[in-house]
């Protein structure tokens, strides 16, 4: 795949304004598929978790999963949505074997949810209101492999095989209107409003909201038009982009790829594009053509569902606090200045952290820990994944640190074991004897060896000079592998000067 | 008059993977508008008032409790798939990206 030409990203701003649009899936995490009562559980062998509704034998019947219309209208107040009296399911009718009935049970003309909006915060603490045009529920597809060919992809293939165990888990696809106004800050926008609907749907507990598995997934509408033109140019919709990093990648290139093409007096192909994390490049799928033509219909295997005006408030009396909200009183409580707070944000680590918190350790510690060493293992590691460590782990790092049980360089080293599996970190500390010596008698020997060597400290010290105790320190630390108390081998030579 | 022409049959054809032969799509031009036809006459019959149904009964609200049930054991739902291999359906290579 060649690379597009790009313009320059700062000229194709000043050329053209952008428009984009964010289709967002979220798989929910009911115990049951949508329409059957086979497990939605990711992992298991393939076509285990199949019936005949899920796999499309004749004469079988759906039926609607009562927890995942509640999901949806959830997630639908949560978006300041309206929710329909009434809203109905519809067939989309496609030939492509991820779903076994030649159609997928979606919602057409009568969504779920309606007409909501979202505060989204980019990260130059800039907020901008994205109104929300639907949410709707509807069913996943199954999963396709394709075998043969060099590169595992479709083109080439000499077949593919399919796995159904998805085909049926419940699906709620959010859709914007068109978002104006957020100019260079479009990708940044896209990326954070996908992180704030994550926030929100784990917040509601109604998904996993995984994005490695799956169970977010973002398809990015860009378009770019003159500066105060009226008409909407020609979009294109990049599928494939299931991370915040590459949906801010994606939309930051199809920006440029379209600016240069316009910009050269060409034209925009309405398509779908797909985005290659490795590559940093999209590159052209179908056009929207004929085979979009869905022939939508309502599904007449089921009935309209009308929620009652008390379920909706009884649902939305359950709504927990808004992401906004949250942030605004973890930021309180914190005491973190506004850039470590924004930070943190941005580095995805607010659960973590509010986690580790919890678990009870200091604001301040557990933001180091998870944006500074944490963070550099997972920037270091292939696939840049969180850190095999739990909150409450790191809670516990910190408090032997506090406890004086060890230093931060011991610390590091624990880690290290934590990483590895060894266990948590007080096991590891008691198990490979990584406790800090504080035992006064084996830190006045050490120091007795290094100011044998360096006569001169001692009378520095007396003079107030007490920079010269570092020498001695960094002996001692030397000496005992790093395992001593910094602080009480200070104490203990002032004590020795004073004698 | 019926809005169904030749070219829209081929097109119908294709969106539902059938091959039609020239003398069908002249016969199924025909029946398809019949069927239109009919149906734009009931059409006249209904004011913009009238609800639209997408179910003979009018009923709601029929839902299933979040309970897993058992599902067919692998071998069972490949049993009746033409082809399968490694536990999963074996299908032709669609020149279509995923």
């Amino acid at each position: 795949m060649a690379k597009a030409e790009l313009m320059n990203y700062e000229q194709a701003l000043e050329q053209f304004e952008v428009v984009i649009g964010l289709e967002v899936h979220v798989e929910l995490n009911t115990n049951t598929k949508m329409f059957c009562g086979c497990k939605n559980e990711f992992g298991n062998e393939p076509n285990t978790n199949v019936c005949p509704i899920c796999i499309a034998l004749p004469g079988a019947l759906p039926a609607v999963n009562k927890t995942a219309v509640e999901s949806s209208i959830k997630i639908g107040l949560a978006l300041g949505c309206e929710i329909a009296p009434t809203g109905r399911f519809a067939r989309k009718n496609y030939f492509y074997p991820d779903l076994a009935k030649n159609f997928q049970t979606s919602q057409y003309d009568e969504p779920i949810a309606f007409e909501g909006s979202l505060d989204v915060e980019v990260p130059s603490g800039k907020v901008h209101t994205v109104l929300i045009e639907r949410a709707h529920m509807e069913e996943d597809a199954g999963k396709l492999t394709h075998i043969g060919g060099s590169t595992g992809r479709i083109q080439g293939a000499e077949y593919s095989l399919v796995d159904y165990n998805r085909a049926g888990v419940p699906l709620v696809e959010i859709v914007t209107k068109p978002v104006y106004g957020a100019g260079a800050e479009a990708p940044e926008l896209a990326a954070a409003y996908v992180r704030s609907i994550r926030e929100i749907v784990k917040g509601l507990g109604v998904s996993d909201a995984r994005m490695e598995r799956g169970n977010v997934r973002c398809d990015a509408n860009v378009s770019l038009r003159k500066h105060g033109a009226e008409k909407l140019g020609t979009r294109t919709e990049t599928k494939n982009v299931n991370s915040l990093r590459s949906i801010e990648r994606a939309v930051r290139y199809e920006i440029q790829r379209q600016a240069h093409i316009l910009a050269n007096g060409g034209t925009i192909i309405q398509e779908t594009r797909h985005w290659h994390e490795d590559k940093g490049a999209t590159s052209a799928g179908r056009p929207k053509s004929d085979a979009d033509d869905y022939r939508y219909f309502p599904e007449p295997d089921l009935v309209p569902v009308q929620p009652s005006r008390e379920l909706i408030e009884a649902l939305r009396a359950t709504l927990p606090e808004k992401p906004a909200d949250r942030r605004k009183r973890l930021a309180g409580e914190w005491g973190f200045s506004e850039l470590e707070f924004r930070d943190v944000v941005n580095a995805d680590l607010l659960d973590q952290i509010e986690e580790t918190v919890t678990a009870g350790a200091k604001p301040q510690a557990a933001r180091k820990w998870w944006m500074g060493e944490l963070a550099r293992i997972a920037n270091e590691s292939e696939e840049g994944a969180v850190p095999n460590i739990t909150p409450a782990q790191v809670a516990e790092l910190a408090k032997l640190i506090e406890d004086g049980k060890i230093n931060d360089r011991l610390a590091r080293e624990v880690l290290g074991y934590v990483l590895a599996g060894e266990g948590s970190p007080a096991e590891i500390v008691a198990a490979r004897g990584l406790e800090v010596v504080s035992d006064d008698g084996a830190l006045i020997a050490a120091i007795e060896a290094a100011l044998a060597s360096q006569p001169d400290v001692i009378p520095a010290i007396r003079e107030g000079r007490m920079q010269a105790a570092g020498q001695v320190i960094g002996a001692v630390m030397k000496a005992m592998a790093g395992s001593a108390d910094a602080a009480r081998v200070r104490e203990l030579l002032i004590e020795m000067a004073n004698k | 008059m019926s809005e169904i022409t030749p070219d829209l049959v081929r097109h119908l054809a294709g969106l539902a993977r059938i091959l039609v032969s020239d003398e069908e799509v002249e016969q199924f031009t025909k029946q398809l508008s019949l069927i239109a036809d009919s149906v734009a006459h009931v059409s006249k019959a209904i004011d913009a008032d009238t609800p639209s149904t997408s179910h003979p009964i009018a009923m709601a609200n029929v839902f299933r409790e979040d309970v897993v049930e058992p599902s067919l054991s692998q071998a069972e739902a490949l049993s009746g798939a033409p082809d399968s291999a490694e536990g999963r359906f074996k299908v032709n290579a669609i020149l279509d990206e995923e």
